[in-house]
């Protein structure tokens, strides 16, 4: 049985291209997911995650590239000779088979006749014992979920890819199931590929992120490196917000990188500087973005601009502020609600000011203007908890 | 929670008020009184008399009257003589049923899922011939398959029928006209139900280790088994009684049921006869119809 052969060992992909037509879904895509580990794809509708994710399956037919696992490339098997499986958005349950059935429709197309005790332990671990005998129709959404994922598990696919699987789920049961499947996966150790546009979703579960836009990389690594130095301005506005002031790098100084942006003169420590000449970036994460009174009242050592509180919004744990500078650009910065320091009112003057430590800088294409976020209608990613 | 998962949504609300019109309670019944009625005067009434008359004394004809003496006999005689006749209708359906799903189930497969645009095009040709009459298109394939047509002149050329061979008057040319004519009763309910098929599942199968040939064992035959029933007892039933295609594309040597009833009513005056087959052939296919139903899972269908 598959279940009991060793690991094949990693998943890598190899200069992966998909086109339909003249539109290129993936584009030349390279990356390798180490065994055993949680994955993420992360990126828009239409950035090609889950044709990248249909390839590893074998459900779409990659225009050029391999597909790895292990020192094997499937990437020319039919899905059903694959060791993977996988968790579909629409979790694709059979609507006229059983729960048990359904669960065991891999073994079975395997010609293992004894399913019985697989199933209910697989029933088990998504704590659906006693449901078997149910038809998909007559279970919720979280339920059909995890008869989804049940029934994929039960294969031990050297490869679990899952389809935006908790997409139609709503908020609650999404972070209930989020945490679920992160024990499922420490507990079974198998390979897990997830694609979501949820950012939360993908910093919450996965070992390693890869963000993806029209088609290609952005940027991979651990959520946190990701979240906290970003390669690129796309995926610092895609993965959580960033104030992005639009610079000029102009040479070193000891460990920093100088920037001039509207006139005035920053510095980022070089290794967190992905340029250190030409037009840039000065990113700001809101939440590092402190407010004071007045220039005065800024710490030693922080870089601040002076603006005027346009907007504030009350989100519970955290109090937004848009900022207006003397250029026009709105900053948004997120102040804890600990109970330390008054609430600002719309109208006051403020200095917003940071630590270098936590700017980063970016590329930019050369005219390109500040990106800064609006404010979100709930707490954005990284907010205080 | 899971006892409580079946019980219906409706349980928990308040009853509607107790207190309603009379008309509105009446309504219902308003409603079903015209079909109804056309049931009774046009199907129960005509099927006591038909029954009646499947007992009268067999000696009578329609000069001297007939009477009821409950003559029973009238079915045990009707069987003997034309029993050849009722396992020939029984046969050439089946076969025409056979023929028509294997022509049937892939092309309404293909219509439902595999036409794009070409869908709505597809489903009026098949519906198509029905705007012209049966017999008009039984007598064409008559033209078709003439001794002297491009068809069987084709299949002497190719030695699949001698020099001398020919479609017309066989039981082939009563068979593929059965299978012609009724085709398109089979292929819109399984159309119907393919239509419903969601591609993802096959999918899902593939993903799960299915074979193209398990997964539509497993997957797709299953769920169009409720266009498969209603598909072949559309098509079984009708094809069953029909006369017609034995009459015009056949010799008295390939005559079904169908066209024994129709001459004991109209050729030879036997009514009670005529009567007596034409209740045999509805019990026989009421219990072909109930034994298939049981066999196939009937949840879906009735």
């Amino acid at each position: 049985m598959k279940g009991q052969q060793p690991p094949a060992g990693d998943l890598r992909l190899v200069d992966l291209t998909k086109r339909f037509g003249v539109f290129t879904a993936v584009d030349d895509l390279t990356l390798a997911v180490p065994q055993g580990s949680f994955f993420a794809l992360l990126g828009a509708s239409g950035c090609g995650k889950t044709t990248t994710l249909r390839m590893i399956a074998g459900l779409e037919q990659p225009t050029s590239g391999k597909v790895l696992l292990g020192e094997q490339d499937i990437a020319g098997l039919r899905p059903y000779r694959r060791p993977v499986n996988t968790v579909f958005q629409s979790y694709a349950l059979f609507p006229h088979l059983d729960i048990h059935e359904n669960v065991a429709f891999g073994l079975r197309r395997r010609g293992i006749r004894k399913v019985g005790d697989q199933v209910e332990r697989m029933l088990a671990l998504v704590q659906l014992e006693g449901y078997g005998r149910r038809r998909p129709a007559q279970l919720s959404g979280g339920q059909q979920q995890r008869v989804a994922l049940a029934r994929a598990l039960i294969n031990h696919p050297q490869v679990l890819l899952l389809d935006e699987p908790l997409g139609a789920l709503d908020l609650k049961l999404r972070r209930q199931m989020q945490i679920e499947l992160k024990r499922i996966q420490t507990e079974v150790g198998i390979t897990f590929v997830h694609v979501t546009h949820d950012q939360e979703e993908a910093m919450t579960m996965a070992d390693t992120v890869a963000v993806m836009n029209a088609g290609r990389i952005e940027q991979l690594g651990a959520p946190a490196d990701i979240y906290e130095y970003p390669a690129t301005a796309f995926v610092a506005n895609f993965l959580g917000q960033s104030n992005l002031l639009a610079a000029d790098a102009g040479g070193r100084a000891a460990d920093d990188v100088l920037v001039t942006a509207h006139g005035a003169r920053y510095s980022v420590p070089a290794g967190r500087a992905r340029l250190t000449d030409g037009p840039a970036f000065l990113g700001v994460r809101p939440e590092k973005l402190h407010l004071a009174d007045g220039p005065d009242r800024v710490p030693a050592g922080h870089q601040h601009v002076g603006g005027v509180v346009t907007d504030t919004s009350y989100v519970g744990v955290s109090t937004q502020y848009l900022v207006r500078t003397a250029w026009g650009s709105e900053l948004s910065a997120f102040a804890a609600n600990s109970g330390l320091g008054g609430r600002l009112a719309v109208g006051t003057a403020v200095t917003a000011h940071w630590d270098p430590r936590h700017a980063f800088l970016l590329p930019r294409a050369a005219g390109a203007d500040d990106q800064t976020a609006p404010l979100l209608d709930g707490p954005p990613v990284g907010a205080l908890p | 929670m899971s006892a409580l998962a079946h019980v219906p949504a409706s349980a928990g609300k308040p009853a509607p008020p107790p207190v309603r019109r009379g008309r509105s309670r009446l309504l219902p019944y308003l409603l079903l009184l015209p079909g109804a009625a056309w049931l009774l005067v046009f199907f129960a009434l005509p099927l006591v008399q038909l029954a009646s008359a499947s007992l009268y004394d067999p000696s009578g004809s329609l000069t001297t009257g007939y009477a009821m003496t409950w003559a029973f006999g009238n079915y045990p005689d009707a069987l003997q003589a034309y029993w050849p006749q009722f396992s020939r209708s029984f046969l050439y359906s089946a076969i025409a049923l056979v023929l028509a799903l294997l022509m049937g189930y892939p092309l309404a497969y293909a219509i439902a899922q595999k036409a794009g645009r070409w869908k709505n095009l597809l489903l009026v040709a098949v519906v198509a011939p029905m705007f012209t009459s049966f017999l008009v298109r039984t007598l064409a394939w008559k033209t078709i398959l003439s001794d002297n047509g491009a068809l069987v002149g084709l299949l002497r050329d190719v030695h699949l029928l001698g020099p001398d061979g020919r479609l017309l008057a066989t039981p082939i040319a009563v068979v593929l006209g059965l299978t012609y004519n009724f085709l398109p009763f089979l292929v819109l309910p399984l159309y119907a139900s393919l239509e419903r098929l969601d591609p993802r599942l096959l999918e899902a199968a593939s993903d799960l280790y299915a074979s193209p040939l398990r997964a539509f064992a497993k997957v797709t035959l299953p769920l169009s088994m409720p266009g498969l029933i209603a598909g072949t007892l559309l098509f079984f039933i009708p094809a069953t009684g029909d006369y017609i295609n034995a009459e015009l594309l056949g010799t008295p040597n390939e005559y079904m049921i169908g066209n024994v009833i129709d001459s004991a009513f109209l050729v030879r005056l036997d009514y009670p006869q005529g009567a007596a087959l034409s209740f045999l052939l509805m019990a026989a296919i009421l219990a072909i119809v109930f034994v298939y139903l049981r066999k196939a899972g009937t949840e879906e269908v009735l």
